[in-house]
């Protein structure tokens, strides 16, 4: 259970809805994955066309939480606008904002995306912020009024994982009462289990599974590593050490000279 | 009247912004609206007057990461 601007989902992972071969294999997939909320977005739509309605009913039938995302925006006014309109059209003022500042690495302005969180927070949006793993722009998000950080481990759609433990790791330590959610990057289930036994509250993930050989087998697989790395963290994980510590018990040992 | 729909050029008549929808076959209420990069409520399209030169964008839901 985790919440999120005052709404409790059942499961820590949120699973994006692109790049899927079929979408009844999206629908599978996003079952199997036991995922608590989808992301999508806003494209423009052909005169006469019903493709917008056809996904929009699939992904009403699939009865999760939708996170609306404000992806390919390079301006504020973009990221605002696409906002509203998001708003408008799913029902919910929550919005994954994307602020892109470069083609290459899809990594975001965090210029642009401070000022253009201020906005939808005035406005009413509960702001799901995509950042980087930089504890300044952290909470110049925070000051702006967003609750939830989601920090990228990776460039989008790289499936590298992780590329600074460390950044990652101070984040955590910097805002303990803050969600945070890895967005973007992870590329493998252990990646995400690590990130999860980080103690980061949820994962956001797409291309990993909808591009994997088997979707459904691939989010199903991700759903047990963020249970997984959730339960780890709860648990209390060992600290790596140096030198061996034998684990069987040295006291009674059998002397054979 | 000049518009550009979408990113494309029309020549059209339409004095509101819902007679634009109607006569280009766009319906459902699973649109979003925009003129001049500013949402146009889905309850304002009725009286939005357009003009000459107006840049539209028509939005539906779609995948998305």
């Amino acid at each position: 259970m985790i919440e999120l601007y005052g709404t409790k989902l059942p499961s820590r992972l949120l699973l994006g809805t692109a790049q899927y071969p079929s979408p009844a294999i999206l629908a599978d997939a996003v079952k199997a994955s036991c995922a608590s909320g989808v992301t999508v977005s806003l494209r423009r739509e052909m005169a006469g066309g019903k493709g917008g309605e056809k996904f929009w009913s699939l992904i009403q039938s699939l009865r999760l939480h939708v996170l609306p995302n404000t992806a390919g925006c390079h301006s504020v006014k973009e990221a605002v606008t696409t906002a509203k309109m998001a708003r408008e059209v799913f029902g919910t003022n929550w919005i994954k904002l994307e602020v892109i500042g470069n083609h290459d690495t899809l990594q975001p302005d965090v210029f642009g995306l401070v000022e253009a969180a201020r906005i939808l927070c005035e406005d009413g949006f509960a702001v799901f912020p995509y950042t980087t793993d930089d504890l300044v722009v952290a909470e110049r998000l925070l000051e702006a009024g967003c609750r939830v950080l989601m920090p990228w481990c990776a460039p989008i759609g790289s499936a590298l994982g992780p590329v600074n433990i460390t950044a990652l790791r101070s984040m955590r330590g910097h805002f303990p009462d803050v969600p945070l959610i890895v967005d973007a990057g992870l590329g493998r289930p252990s990646h995400a289990a690590l990130v999860m036994e980080l103690g980061f509250d949820a994962v956001l993930l797409n291309t990993a599974v909808a591009k994997a050989a088997d979707p459904i087998g691939m989010a199903r697989a991700f759903g047990k590593a963020v249970d997984a790395g959730r339960e780890a963290y709860r648990s209390g994980l060992l600290e790596p050490r140096d030198l061996a510590v034998p684990s069987t018990p040295t006291i009674g040992r059998a002397v054979f000279q | 009247m000049k518009l550009t729909v979408n990113g494309e050029a029309h020549e059209i008549t339409a004095a509101t912004l819902a007679e634009l929808l109607a006569a280009l076959d766009y319906e459902g209420n699973w649109l979003a609206t925009a003129v001049n990069s500013e949402l146009v409520h889905v309850t304002e399209r009725a009286l939005f007057q357009l003009k000459d030169g107006d840049r539209i964008e028509i939005l539906s839901p779609m995948q998305g990461g």
